[in-house]
């Protein structure tokens, strides 16, 4: 073994996954483009939960943690799924899903 | 193989779980339109519900492995959140058919929702949680769009959804943080890990900061309630009837099991955080609303100004702040429907409408709903005679007695202010050249009106047993 080789450890994983779900915030509201963006933002962020609740999982040699994994994964199919439906209603009335046209209402 | 656990506890949302899909074969089997049909049921249903939470266990009683607790205060905020939930579905009912836009999934959406919401008042474990708090949820989008052909309810379920996927990714977020460093999702085991030694929790008080911010989006306090006035304009008027009471109620419900719970010895870490959210609601809900002439983004407004006296209740971190926010709560649910039930009766030659100003000189020709609608207003404000001026005094008594005085000197302030507003509306119905007079209501929201503008002067002079059951509920907590 080489003495400067990395050893990847739980704060690895923290970081990693703390990059990847300020990405999906700043997804979120920095997007301009479309809905179907702050969907995979979205997303991202609950993925980005998942890799920190296998890391401590696997670090704490409690199964809990990916018990709760397996429950967000499918609740966010659920999510994704009425995500997109109630995009597709909006996109029926206002023929788009630019971020810059939900504008409705004020606020 | 393990043991099967005790169902007993659960009987309530299992007759909602297995009322939902019985009913749902009825709505997708039955030829004609069952919009009618269904709604009594999943009434009965939710009746049925209550029965077994009032003659089922109420001592500490935990199932599933502890995920899922029921005792005196799970009891009362979920008898609160299914009598607010049948009430708008009654109202809901009489709307679309008004409106004819019922379709015979709207009960069962909303049944599936009031089952998410007395699943997550019952959580013992940040996994039971973040399910219950997911099926109300995604069931309140659906909702909001529900007026598919309509662009904006579809816009407020955009938003809605939006805003309430992030919340729930910042919630789960910090359950992850909180299970990493308090080494389980267990409420139990948290409260034993949490009195150990409360200082050195870094990440654990980084997690519960996350789960705040999540569960102030779902109950729309202010600095993140900025989904509540767009939601409630778009949404269709009786769902946001129902959005105003009966999430916020198992929200503020899941505040107090989290916060006063597992972590109440942190309480020194979050109770500046509460103080802030609280004084921000009741001073943001009272300026905003002023400037509104939509009487929906009024009631928006409003509602944030009233989580912002409930948080009150849990900031001070004493069992008779508890108590006083659950009466607020009790209180608050009536208040609402009520008000809904006028706004729901603003209805000009079969047209709804719905700005302030269409509401000018019905002192003259509606006289019951001006009526109506002004006990209800002046109990909003805290007038007494009515039952709004108890819900008041008692979070502000709580305030007092926990050496949080400017607090409450805050909410007095503040909800003078809000007092203005509520006080224009009587005297625009009173003193303002009428205009349009408005259709009588039909029986059911009529009904709701009066018995809910009745029940603020009932209220107010039989109190005493509901501050006790809310007492009792109360004590059920971990607040000394």
């Amino acid at each position: 073994m080489e003495s400067g080789m990395l050893h990847i450890g739980i704060s690895h994983y923290l970081t990693l996954s703390a990059i990847l779900f300020t990405l999906g915030i700043f997804g979120i509201f920095l997007n301009r483009k479309n809905l179907i963006v702050i969907l995979m933002s979205i997303e991202l962020m609950l993925l980005s939960v998942n890799i920190n609740l296998v890391a401590f999982s696997s670090f704490m040699n409690d199964l809990a943690g990916q018990v709760f994994t397996m429950l967000v994964l499918t609740v966010a199919a659920a999510e994704a799924a009425i995500g997109l439906a109630i995009v597709v209603v909006f996109y029926r009335n206002r023929r788009s899903i630019e971020v810059d046209d939900i504008n409705q209402m004020k606020g | 193989m393990t043991a099967m656990p005790n169902l007993v506890p659960a009987y309530p949302e299992m007759l909602l779980a297995i009322a939902g899909m019985a009913l749902l074969m009825i709505g997708v089997f039955r030829k004609q339109d069952s919009t009618g049909l269904l709604t009594w049921l999943s009434v009965f249903a939710m009746a049925g519900a209550a029965a077994l939470i009032v003659n089922g266990p109420q001592g500490p009683v935990k199932t599933f492995s502890d995920m899922f607790v029921v005792n005196a205060f799970t009891s009362f905020a979920k008898l609160l959140t299914l009598s607010g939930a049948a009430i708008s579905l009654l109202l809901i009912n009489s709307w679309v058919r008004k409106e004819q836009i019922a379709r015979s999934e709207l009960p069962i959406i909303v049944l599936f929702a009031t089952l998410g919401m007395l699943m997550m008042i019952s959580a013992n474990d940040f996994i039971s949680l973040y399910v219950g708090l997911e099926l109300q949820s995604l069931a309140l989008y659906v909702l909001a769009a529900y007026h598919r052909n309509n662009l904006r309810s579809t816009e407020a379920g955009v938003k809605y959804f939006v805003l309430g996927a992030l919340a729930s990714g910042l919630l789960l977020y910090g359950s992850s943080l909180i299970y990493g460093f308090g080494g389980t999702t267990s409420f139990d085991g948290l409260a034993a890990a949490m009195a150990s030694a409360p200082e050195h929790h870094v990440g654990v008080i980084i997690g519960i900061v996350f789960v705040i911010s999540g569960m102030a989006f779902k109950v729309s306090a202010v600095p993140f309630h900025m989904w509540t006035p767009d939601v409630y304009e778009g949404a269709p008027t009786p769902i946001t009837a129902f959005f105003s009471v009966a999430p916020k109620v198992a929200a503020l419900s899941l505040f107090l099991q989290v916060l006063a719970g597992p972590f109440a010895p942190l309480i020194g870490q979050w109770q500046q955080v509460l103080v802030f959210v609280s004084v921000m609601s009741m001073g943001w809900g009272a300026v905003a609303a002023v400037a509104q002439t939509n009487i929906k983004r009024l009631m928006a407004y409003s509602s944030i100004g009233h989580v912002g006296y409930a948080l009150i209740g849990l900031a001070v971190g004493t069992s008779d702040g508890a108590r006083g926010m659950l009466f607020y709560m009790l209180i608050y649910v009536f208040m609402n429907l009520g008000t809904f039930a006028v706004i729901l009766s603003m209805r000009v030659k079969g047209r709804a409408v719905e700005d302030i100003k269409d509401l000018s000189g019905i002192g003259k020709t509606n006289k019951g709903m001006a009526l109506a609608l002004s006990i209800l207003m002046f109990s909003t404000a805290g007038i007494p005679p009515l039952a709004g001026f108890w819900g008041k005094y008692f979070i502000f008594q709580a305030a007092i007695e926990a050496g949080m005085v400017s607090l409450a000197v805050f909410g007095l302030l503040a909800s003078v202010i809000a007092a203005f507003y509520y006080w224009r509306l009587v005297k625009i119905m009173y003193f303002d050249a009428s205009g349009d007079a408005f259709d009588a209501p039909d029986t059911a929201t009529g009904l709701i009106m009066t018995a809910c503008s009745a029940l603020m002067v009932v209220l107010f002079i039989v109190s005493a047993p509901f501050i006790d059951a809310a007492d009792v509920a109360a004590k059920a907590l971990s607040f000394g």
